[in-house]
């Protein structure tokens, strides 16, 4: 029984690349608990807004327009845009979420009932790609060659309101679950530790009151009804700190 | 080509809460034990430092810790009738992976089962009838009943410094705890946790109602604790990262924080990590384990012989390795013979959600088992004789976390997107409560599992094939006690109250728990069960399989607790019966 080192890679966690096992076992553990700092689960990379990693130009300014709309800026709260939901999104699509790396895609891919899951071969990237090209044609073609983040607000909210409910047929793509995956991905891009690119200077946390990675509450698990008096920290510290 | 390996004496497969308990047990009677994990080893200080532990995309939303599906997975079908197809990604429960298994993402609730849980199939027949019970519900008694367990329920919470108070100590009620409970032998080793401000309402409000409400026993400890190997445990921070996190405090009761430490420090012990065991292998007799096969990271294929074989894998995985391993005979749901993939079942869970003006709950400041309950309507704690159903939940106000991404619930009829549901989520986060019920889940005769005809894993095996859907039986007691929980909801006057019971067919995409169950279940006939009372194979007296596998049907309540207390059980027998003389501990 021999399968590719390749295969089996790509079903555990990462950190096993740098071990070099040519053992009988691929790492053997006795006598000590073994110690290297973040060995497991090194710290994730700070993503920072910049040019586009995964989306062209145009692509970039779909999305941001759209999630600029899913969650519109208000007086108290940026929108989905200066959040960095897109950068977010850009950044997911560009790693391990953007190509599947972690799940089953062996073949035959079928159709199922809702309960059994999603059955796509395509991955999000892939999905992303196709569904913002069908998006950027059908704009064109319904509004007089504009794309979609040329249009007004009104007609933003008309063409989303179309995704999520169906009668817009993207070419290639399903409009629902594109709509479903980019709403679910802006909300993880307003609500992730800013780490991630989205939620920046944790807007998203002090719009609800979520105090974020503070990891110790035992001086207010009894002060019932109180509202908790401090700041949300990030992973990477306070933007003051000069972290995320 | 195979390599063969020196043998030892026991070889364990999976290195979760079971496979580190037995290796302890083993490793101190003075035998060699070579335990095989198909995850990375994963220890506090490297794998969950509190410098980024608290990362909600990361763990709960991109499932950094748990099995990735391109490494195995399972397919899927509601019914015999439709074409089963793999789960691509994990949605209603999450198998886990590496060293500690389910017990570094568990949320640490510690239930006991009731007496009458071990007992289901006499206790009901007795008194309700048999023609109560539905005509394919196919229930059983464990074999086991609960005051064989209880001494292992007991070590098991001396080990964990289990958090909360006892309702019943020899018999004697106690006031504060679960009057529903078996009797124990002594209080909970650690005190209850600090109940925050929404468990305390619910409890306040069934106090009101006549319910004696009781603190969730809590494997997030409520102070420092030093258990029976040594090992300390910290005091719980109420961090609101609990399942589907490590715990950077070592406050969360695991392998890592109670029992490794010690393992690892033993002559005698020795875990091999990212090596997946392909197969058990037999004898020709095909009644003897001769050890296992495994492969490591580089694709290369291993024999480990040993005299005793200990499966420890999570509870889907232990049934796929019997079934590839051709051990037991397969299930056959049409004649309802055979034992290996028999009795799948699940949990049913379901809440109330309230919506209130004047209150701040500070849902982010939790821990995973902190909460107030009330088990007036588990088991066979109320009379089913009117209400059509059998089963039952504890139910109460828990606070598991108030994590953003997936915690912020807007009322029904909020649009999805756009400044209402901004408003929405930004009035509705603080002041929102979910109260929830955990009920049981019976087996039935359609409900099973077995070999996938058309998908393999990426050794060519292939995938275990899960047949499931939930019953009337379940969805009706749902119903009832979800009802029983708004009544109490009421009391606190929200400005809106949704009830959420739980409705069919079963939604393999939905997170619900992880509490699958049963497939190689315990008894006393090895016609309906796989095991014997000790979970020792029936047809392979060297082989033992732990986990919530051995479950003839799930009782209303987390399961660890008893999967654990079945494995220091099994421990027990393997060491002052098997090994004095090693062969069937029961007769058929």
């Amino acid at each position: 029984m021999r399968i590719a080192r390749r295969e089996l890679l790509a079903g555990t966690a990462a950190s096993v690349l740098a071990l070099g096992c040519t053992s009988a076992a691929a790492r053997m553990v006795a006598g000590n608990l073994p110690w290297k700092p973040d060995a497991g689960t090194p710290p994730p990379v700070s993503a920072n807004p910049g040019v586009w990693v995964f989306f062209t130009p145009e692509e970039g300014a779909a999305v941001e327009a759209l999630v600029d709309r899913l969650i519109p800026p208000d007086p108290q709260t940026p929108g989905g845009k200066d959040a960095g939901c897109a950068v977010f999104i850009d950044r997911q699509l560009a790693g391990p979420f953007g190509n599947s790396r972690a799940l089953y895609m062996r073949p035959p891919f079928a159709d199922g009932t809702p309960q059994q899951g999603p059955q796509s071969p395509l991955t999000p990237a892939m999905r992303y790609r196709q569904s913002l090209a069908a998006l950027d044609k059908y704009c064109r073609e319904a509004f007089a060659g504009k794309s979609f983040a040329q249009l007004s607000d009104a007609q933003k909210d008309d063409v989303i309101g179309r995704l999520e409910k169906g009668p817009i047929h993207l070419e290639g793509a399903s409009a629902t679950g594109f709509f479903e995956m980019l709403l679910r991905n802006t909300r993880e891009g307003f609500f992730a530790d800013p780490v991630y690119g989205g939620n920046r200077n944790m807007v998203g946390w002090k719009m609800i009151g979520f105090p974020g990675a503070r990891y110790d509450y035992r001086d207010w698990v009894d002060k019932h009804n109180q509202r908790y008096p401090l700041p949300p920290v990030g992973i990477s510290g306070r933007p003051e700190w000069g972290g995320a | 080509m195979t390599q063969k390996l020196p043998a030892t004496d026991v070889v364990i497969i999976g290195l979760g809460w079971t496979g580190a308990i037995l290796a302890e047990a083993l490793t101190r009677a003075g035998l060699n034990v070579v335990a095989i994990e198909r995850g990375p080893w994963r220890d506090t200080a490297t794998d969950f430092p509190t410098t980024y532990a608290q990362d909600e995309l990361r763990y709960h939303i991109r499932h950094d810790l748990f099995l990735r599906p391109a490494q195995e997975t399972m397919t899927f079908r509601n019914n015999a009738g439709q074409t089963a197809l793999p789960m691509r990604t994990w949605g209603s429960f999450m198998p886990p992976n590496g060293v500690g298994g389910g017990g570094v993402h568990w949320n640490a609730e510690t239930w006991r089962f009731l007496p009458t849980d071990f007992q289901l199939r006499s206790h009901l027949t007795q008194r309700y009838g048999a023609k109560f019970l539905p005509a394919d519900m196919t229930i059983q008694d464990w074999g086991v009943t609960y005051d064989d367990l209880e001494p292992y329920y007991d070590r098991f919470e001396y080990l964990c410094g289990t958090s909360g108070k006892a309702g019943n100590i020899k018999g004697v009620k106690q006031d504060g705890g679960n009057p529903y409970e078996g009797a124990r032998s002594r209080e909970y080793p650690t005190p209850p946790q600090t109940q925050p401000y929404g468990p305390s309402l619910f409890a306040d409000a069934a106090r009101s109602m006549g319910y004696k409400p009781f603190p969730q026993p809590s494997g997030n400890l409520s102070q420092a604790y030093t258990n029976w190997l040594g090992v300390t445990l910290a005091p719980c921070t109420y961090c609101g990262f609990c399942e589907w996190f490590g715990c950077g405090n070592y406050s969360k009761a695991s392998p890592q924080t109670t029992l490794l430490p010690v393992l690892v420090r033993r002559p005698n012990f020795e875990a091999r990590t990212e090596c997946e065991v392909a197969q058990i292998n037999l004898d020709r007799s095909r009644k003897r384990a001769t050890g296992v096969t495994y492969v490591d990271i580089d694709g290369r294929s291993w024999e480990q012989p040993a005299d005793l074989v200990l499966l420890c894998a999570f509870q889907l995985f232990n049934v796929h390795l019997l079934l590839h391993s051709g051990i037991g005979t397969p299930y056959d749901p049409q004649t309802g013979e055979g034992v290996i993939g028999r009795n799948y079942s699940y949990q049913v869970t379901s809440s109330v959600t309230a919506f209130f003006d004047d209150k701040n709950f500070n849902p982010f400041i939790s821990s995973g088992a902190i909460g107030m309950c009330i088990d007036d309507y588990n088991g066979d704690n109320f009379d089913h004789g009117p209400l059509g159903f059998v089963g039952g939940g504890y139910m109460g106000g828990v606070q598991t976390n108030g994590r953003p991404i997936l915690t912020t619930s807007t009322p029904k009829g909020t649009p999805n997107w756009g400044p209402a549901w901004k408003k929405a989520v930004k009035e509705n986060y603080l002041s929102t409560y979910q109260f929830v019920t955990h009920g049981s889940c019976y087996s039935y005769r359609d409900a099973f599992l077995d070999l996938d005809p058309t998908y393999t894993d990426r050794l060519g095996r292939k995938l275990l094939r899960i047949t499931f859907d939930f019953h009337d039986n379940e969805l009706k007691m749902s119903r009832y006690i979800t009802d029983r929980l708004a009544d109490i909801v009421e009391k606190l006057e929200p400005r809106t109250m949704e009830k959420n019971p739980r409705t069919g067919p079963y939604n393999s995409t939905v997170y619900q728990t992880t509490h699958t169950c049963g497939g190689a279940i315990m008894g006393s006939d090895p016609k309906t069960s796989a095991l014997n009372r000790y979970l020792q194979s029936w047809d392979v007296p060297n082989l033992f399989v732990t986990g919530a596998t051995a479950f003839p049907q799930n009782a209303g309540y987390n399961p660890t607790n008893t999967v654990c207390a079945l494995a220091f059980w099994a421990a027990d027998a393997i060491v002052n019966q098997y090994l004095k003389s090693p062969g069937p501990l029961v007769q058929a």
